[in-house]
């Protein structure tokens, strides 16, 4: 199974996260991550959804998003020709002898401390999925205390946007 | 908010913005309520009629709509009938169906034919009260989230949250049940909407920015379609209910005659093809006509307009069809490769499809490409005169129940419109009823709904008020659904309905037969053993007039006499043999190579092509 990465365009109403969801659940397949928020049009979300699945179940899928009433345009973004990126925040078990060897990782992965007590810290990260796996990898021999990460965010690389007015017109439908 | 708010992340800020005053701002917009915009809406937008049923949420509607002299409400005595009826005036006119329904069970009654509608693609709107904005989500009164629960049945629904909002909630339900692929759309009314103030004018404003159908089929793939259709040398025209829902039976005809090329018309297409045509083979697929599934089987090009390759169609998909290439039309764009991998794939609206086909093949015959169908046509005569429909009649000489159907066909003509439920009768209807005219035959092709029959027949009739309208239906599926036909005595509507009573659910008891060694478990019905119920006298009781025929001689004059009855519904039980079964068939998840033309009886083809 290969891992999708799609940007689902959709109008900002009630109820369109469920419609889409669905059409992933009614058929078996896992989301991996998704991401939900607001785009540059006020009217406009966009949701990321990671999926892994084959080829053609997605092909079908990705029809059944597109005739939702409620979604204007889907794009599958590919790895490489696009940015994508996770957010993690972690409480990593630290108290003052190990405190400084926590911040020093943190610092070699770029990512920041947020927050500090007597106990523990809690480190801020952004990254694909790899580095934060690799994050929290070095981390865990310390303690990790909690953790939460968000969907991924993904945007295709170069000047070209999904969102510009003109892409927002009639969405090709045409399999020809 | 709505009852189908996601858990989790939400799409932007989780209460949208008051909505624009768009109705105050039109000079002509009235101040009324919430209940009289809706209604006012249906009147605007030509609802003729609206099936339903009264209860505490939706209750505000009722008011205004008893004043209504455009809308015509009628009082069904089942939800499931309402949204049946719906989809039979739909389905016997074109235009879209209502059915209005209370919040929580009246919702939820609704559910069955609004999946039936959405597996149809039936264009009927479905209105539904729901418990007042403040209180939903609590578990109250008559309260269930009829949005959530009908995403996956619905081309689209709505909960609306403002008054304001009822005028284009109308509008764009209406759009999208009746372009594009035809479909169900539900619209929630909580109660309070339906009692604030608000004003109405008409036309709202639509807004539907990720609706855009495409109809202009795409001219690349129509030429490269005529090509494969003037090089095709045993071609087949694989025709679907697109095509009606397109309106394209003429077109279908003239490109059909320009071909020659054979025609096969699937379950939800009897009627797109006149049946008397000779380039007609007939229905393909589980039950159809040896000729039919065997020109698929051997076909080297399927001419696909608005099908969708139903299991029911293709058999065992794997061996569907193995030396065809694939032209597929259809205005969904994911029916395409779905089930089989299009080699033309063409979205658009089936009748500018067709038109345009005409002009490209057209041009490929004056350019002198055109093969020569003889030896395809030599063939599917063969077949054709070897394994024509037929049946035998039973052995312990009970009436046979095609004869029946047949009878039926031939006496009520094929002006009249035959309606079914699901089952062996619903084949039989299909098989020995012969289709002249488009929408002349209803049935539940897709979710196959026991009790579809009567309440359809209904809204058929209500729709054609001047056609002879026969339900044919089973005695299983007559009792699920034949309280509608009080609706139909005390609302003038006579529909004539044929119960071929064969004491069983037929069909499956057809299976436990073949496959489940004649065990028949909970098949028999008691409907001959015990006469329970007496048809007759149901029917009777319902105001209707009830007629009872047990044998080969009886048949006609029943027939006849029903015919003669126009001012009442009319019942005919035909009491018939339980061990009659369907033929051909192919046996579920088996290949069309495996068809039976009866039982036991494999066709002999004569040459492997």
């Amino acid at each position: 199974m290969t891992r999708h990465t799609l940007s689902v365009l959709v109008e900002n109403k009630p109820g369109v996260l469920a419609r889409v969801s669905g059409l992933f659940s009614r058929r078996g397949f896992n989301i991996d991550s998704l991401a939900v928020g607001p785009t540059e049009h006020r009217e406009i979300s966009r949701m990321t959804i990671v999926v892994s699945v084959e080829d053609l179940p997605l092909e079908q899928v990705t029809k059944q998003l597109n005739k939702l009433v409620n979604v204007i345009k889907i794009v599958e973004l590919d790895q490489a020709q696009s940015v994508q990126r996770e957010l993690l925040l972690v409480k990593v078990r630290a108290d003052m002898a190990q405190r400084g060897h926590v911040r020093e990782l943190v610092e070699m992965f770029r990512a920041r401390v947020v927050d500090v007590n007597a106990e523990s810290l809690t480190v801020e990260a952004t990254g694909t999925s790899d580095k934060l796996d690799a994050l929290l990898k070095v981390l865990e021999p310390f303690g990790i205390k909690e953790m939460v990460q968000s969907g991924m965010v993904a945007v295709g690389r170069g000047p070209r946007s999904i969102t510009s007015s003109s892409a927002l017109r009639p969405v090709d439908r045409h399999t020809a | 908010m709505p009852t189908s708010t996601p858990r989790g992340p939400v799409p932007g800020p989780p209460s949208r913005p008051p909505a624009p005053p768009r109705a105050e701002a039109h000079p002509d917009a009235q101040p009324c309520t919430g209940a009289q915009s809706l209604v006012r809406s249906l009147e605007s937008i030509g609802a003729e009629v609206v099936f339903g049923i009264p209860g505490g949420a939706i209750l505000p509607a009722y008011d205004p709509l008893l004043d209504s002299v455009r809308v015509r409400h009628v009082l069904v005595r089942h939800e499931q009938g309402a949204g049946h009826a719906a989809e039979g005036y739909a389905q016997a006119t074109g235009k879209v169906g209502v059915c209005m329904a209370t919040s929580g069970p009246g919702a939820t009654n609704l559910v069955t034919p609004i999946a039936d509608a959405y597996m149809d693609s039936v264009p009927i709107v479905a209105i539904t009260g729901q418990v007042p904005s403040g209180s939903i989500g609590t578990d109250a009164f008559q309260e269930a989230d009829i949005c959530g629960i009908t995403i996956p049945i619905t081309k689209h629904n709505f909960l609306v949250q403002h008054a304001d909002d009822i005028p284009q909630v109308i509008a764009e339900a209406f759009h999208i049940a009746s372009t594009g692929r035809p479909g169900p759309v539900l619209v929630d009314l909580p109660k309070d909407v339906l009692q604030a103030r608000t004003t109405f004018s008409w036309p709202p404003q639509i807004e539907l920015p990720g609706y855009r159908p495409v109809l202009r089929p795409h001219g690349k793939q129509v030429r490269e379609a005529a090509r494969l259709i003037a090089e095709a040398r045993r071609p087949v025209f694989y025709i679907g209910g697109g095509l009606l829902k397109a309106h394209a039976a003429k077109e279908l005809l003239t490109l059909a005659e320009l071909t020659g090329i054979p025609v096969v018309t699937t379950l939800m297409a009897r009627g797109a093809f006149p049946d008397s045509h000779a380039q007609h083979l007939g229905m393909p697929g589980m039950h159809g006509t040896v000729a039919a599934v065997t020109s698929l089987q051997k076909a080297d090009l399927l001419i696909t307009l608005g099908a969708r390759f139903d299991d029911r169609v293709t058999g065992k998909l794997a061996t569907f069809a193995p030396g065809a290439a694939v032209i597929h039309a259809d205005i969904d764009p994911a029916e395409i490769s779905k089930n089989r991998t299009a080699d033309v794939p063409i979205v658009g609206d089936c009748r500018e499809v067709i038109e345009q086909l005409i002009e490209a093949v057209t041009a490929e015959y004056a350019a002198g490409r055109r093969a020569d169908l003889t030896g395809w046509w030599r063939q599917l005569d063969g077949w054709r005169q070897t394994y024509p429909l037929g049946y035998e009649w039973p052995a312990d000489g009970s009436l046979a129940p095609q004869y029946v159907i047949e009878r039926l066909g031939a006496i009520a003509g094929p002006e009249a419109v035959y309606v079914a439920g699901v089952g062996q009768h619903q084949m039989w209807a299909a098989q020995f009823v012969k289709y002249e005219h488009p929408y002349t035959w209803l049935n539940s092709g897709g979710l196959g709904t026991m009790g579809y029959a009567v309440p359809a027949a209904m809204g058929a009739k209500m729709g054609r008020p001047d056609a002879t309208v026969w339900a044919i239906d089973g005695d299983g599926c007559f009792q699920m659904t034949n309280q509608e036909l009080a609706t139909c005595a005390l609302e003038a509507v006579p529909i004539k309905v044929a119960v071929i009573n064969n004491g069983n659910l037929g069909m499956v008891r057809q299976w436990q037969t073949l496959f489940y060694d004649e065990r028949y478990s909970n098949t028999d019905l008691g409907t001959h053993k015990h006469r329970v119920p007496d048809f007759v006298k149901l029917a009777e009781a319902f105001g209707c007039v009830g007629l009872r025929c047990e044998s080969k001689e009886e048949v006609d004059i029943a027939i006849g006499k029903a015919m003669e009855i126009n001012d009442v519904p009319v019942v005919v039980d035909f009491v018939v043999g339980k061990d009659a079964m369907v033929w051909p068939m192919v046996p579920a998840g088996t290949s069309n190579d495996e068809i039976l033309a009866a039982r036991n009886v494999r066709p002999a083809f004569d040459e492997d092509l």
